[in-house]
């Protein structure tokens, strides 16, 4: 009797199980290939192209996607929950369905120059911390960069070591010799990103590139010139070429002390210029300004009427030229007949 | 090659010459790039940045497409495209202006068109009398045309013809294919891959279980492909997966299978391939010591000793005959001082 009954128990427990999964069973002859971690799933079952015809399409295409759909939330439903903020959210494995990449897998960078060193040395690299105690301002400071620990440049006072010339500016010799570590470090940086991908650098104007400017193959051209032993004395000029004169220094300045009377010339002339009531005048550039001057406004007049007024005639400019000054370069134009 | 538009905001590369053409609304940088020989370099912090999402990565991120019409395009056509820009909307380009792009003969201006736009997966439309209403969906392995499937659209219901909401934009789509076309067949295979590709939505770890609203549903018949969207309705069932009901939205597309161009299978393998070691990321200040324990560091403010909050412990405390020994002791002192 007992034994009846517990079978009975258990057949019905079974039959209220069936009713409740009735809802959400579908039934099908190839069971589906699921990817829940893209959320894919494939059908291979055949589909009846009869019934198709037969029954309006989306109709059929819209069951049969319901029924696709069941069968991928059951098994989505299948993956471990948990709770996030109050929702409730499924956990997704790693895909299965191989993607291609969009672009190919980075190398991994060669080593720079201190890197080949350190291994070859076994210098292990030592983590250090982000925060360091400053005891000037009795805080936690960075190791480096705005408001560090220990800056060299907000000192207001630097000692003159003894063995140091006293008339040298230490200041600026601490500024110079950090633009010159920068300036290295740069360098240094450059020129391993170049081993890196293997593109030579050679000096200026010397890197072969697709598109050269007409100033950098000149500067090719002079650095080849005077790259051989005597430095370009010996070589050659080519039918049209012009030798460049005053290569390197772009400003000349007279020694310090150097040839007493051509100094002393030099100041008396200056005095004397000062002196002068009449001003200095260049004539020729004192008439090309003016001519210039003319241009412009003709051409202004000639915009504005069209061409009824014509141009007058270029007007002599030596009559006007002694409302200029010697130097007339910053000179605006409307103060062509200025009083001096 | 003719300009294509653009829907946002132009670029200014001034020391580019090629990127005059193209602007991506995507890419708002000025001119803090340096070209020469190939190799760009960047003048700021930002465009360094910008240089770098761009660079190829260990696990990458989601694919972006651009959505491309081609040089006469119909009414279906159009409308098809901008479906499926809605649907691809965070990431997706949409080109709107004609370019005279033939895809099959020539593919270098879409590698082009890609290169600017950094983007991976494209949608090329465009409808003439020999091939009408023709999409062709491709992908790209480094800015080389990988697969090109060309489709024609026989049917098209666009999303506004159906009048029922959509689910938000964004959303990822439960991909559901139909048919053993799909496996048999060498280029329906292909096709079902280059389909996941696309409307795959990015890759994520969890999904939250109520917002599987959108079903893209693709079924291979007779040589034909019906792509239908549905929007889910989770109803209670007895038990805790619910039943589901189907709701009819979005574009829905009847195809049929035109030309189609596949990668060799040697490209095909060397896009699969995988970088080695793919780290987990590492946290930061944490270390262990040769037993194992777990220490991380922490910078303290300047404490005030005097003020510390130490525990009470009562026979230290100071006891009221002592106390006013000391006060009498302190008065004591205070008076002599004053004399």
């Amino acid at each position: 009797m007992a034994s009846c009954s517990f079978e009975d128990v258990l057949a019905k427990a079974e039959r209220d199980e069936a009713e409740k999964l009735k809802g959400i069973t579908v039934s099908k002859e190839l069971d589906l290939e699921f990817d829940p971690g893209n959320l894919l799933a494939f059908d291979k079952n055949r589909i009846d192209t009869r019934e198709f015809k037969d029954c309006k399409r989306e109709d059929f295409l819209r069951s049969l996607a319901r029924d696709n759909t069941q069968l991928l939330v059951n098994e989505i439903w299948k993956l471990p929950t948990e709770r996030v903020e109050e929702v409730l959210v499924a956990k997704l494995p790693d895909p299965t369905t191989l993607l291609p990449r969009e672009k190919p897998a980075p190398k991994p960078k060669p080593p720079t120059k201190w890197e080949q060193f350190a291994k070859l040395k076994g210098i292990q690299k030592k983590k250090k911390t982000n925060l360091v105690w400053d005891e000037v301002h009795k805080e936690w400071r960075r190791r480096w960069g705005y408001k560090r620990a220990k800056d060299d440049t907000k000192e207001w006072l630097i000692e003159v070591p003894e063995n140091a010339d006293p008339s040298e500016h230490q200041f600026n010799k601490r500024n110079k010799a950090k633009k010159e570590r920068v300036a290295r470090n740069e360098y240094n940086r450059l020129k391993n990103i170049a081993r890196a991908q293997k593109i030579k650098v050679p000096g200026m104007g010397l890197a072969p590139t697709p598109r050269q400017s007409k100033a950098e193959l000149a500067q090719a051209v002079n650095v080849a010139k005077i790259s051989t032993a005597s430095v370009g004395k010996f070589q050659d000029n080519l039918p049209k070429e012009k030798t460049p004169k005053n290569t390197g220094k772009k400003r000349k300045f007279q020694p310090l002390i150097g040839d007493f009377s051509s100094e002393k010339q030099k100041q008396l002339d200056l005095l004397k210029v000062m002196d002068s009531k009449k001003p200095r005048l260049d004539v020729t550039k004192a008439v090309n300004k003016q001519m210039r001057e003319e241009d412009m406004e003709s051409r202004h007049k000639n915009k504005k009427d069209f061409g009824k007024k014509g141009r007058r005639g270029k007007m002599s400019g030596k009559g006007k030229a002694g409302g200029k000054g010697p130097k007339g370069k910053g000179r605006k134009p409307q103060m062509k007949q200025g009083k001096r | 090659m003719k300009v294509p538009g653009s829907t946002g905001s132009g670029c200014r590369f001034a020391g580019f010459t090629v990127c005059s053409y193209t602007c991506s609304h995507r890419c708002g940088q000025t001119h803090t790039m340096a070209h020469r020989d190939g190799i760009v370099k960047a003048k700021t912090r930002r465009s360094k940045r910008f240089l770098q999402s761009r660079e190829p990565k260990l696990t990458e991120g989601q694919k972006s497409s651009m959505i491309i019409r081609g040089g006469n395009s119909s009414e279906t056509v159009s409308q098809a495209l901008k479906d499926v820009y809605a649907l691809k909307k965070p990431n997706a380009v949409l080109y709107k202006r004609k370019n005279m792009v033939r895809p099959f003969d020539d593919s270098t201006a879409l590698e082009f068109f890609s290169k600017k736009s950094d983007c991976s997966l494209f949608l090329f439309g465009s409808h003439n009398k020999k091939r009408p209403n023709n999409l062709i969906f491709g992908r790209m392995f480094d800015f080389h045309v990988l697969d090109m499937f060309e489709l024609g659209i026989e049917r098209f219901v666009s999303l506004r013809d159906v009048k029922t909401d959509t689910c938000p934009e964004g959303t990822k789509p439960l991909l559901v294919f139909a048919g053993e076309l799909f496996e048999t067949d060498r280029e329906h295979q292909r096709l079902r891959n280059l389909l996941t590709d696309f409307f795959c939505g990015p890759r994520v770890s969890a999904v939250r279980l109520a917002g599987l609203e959108h079903v893209l549903h693709f079924t291979a018949l007779e040589g034909k492909i019906y792509m239908r969207s549905y929007k889910v309705l989770l109803k209670k069932s007895g038990c805790r997966t619910p039943r589901i009901q189907l709701q009819d939205m979005g574009p829905s597309f009847d195809f049929v299978m035109r030309r189609n161009h596949m990668a060799s299978d040697d490209l095909y393998k060397t896009a699969h391939r995988q970088p080695r070691g793919v780290k987990p990321k590492k946290k930061k200040n944490i270390s262990h010591d040769a037993f194992g324990t777990r220490l991380g560091r922490l910078h303290m403010q300047k404490q005030d000793l005097d003020k510390l909050q130490t525990r009470k412990m009562k026979g230290l405390r100071k006891r009221r005959g002592e106390q006013t020994a000391e006060t009498a002791a302190a008065a004591a002192k205070a008076p002599r001082t004053d004399e």
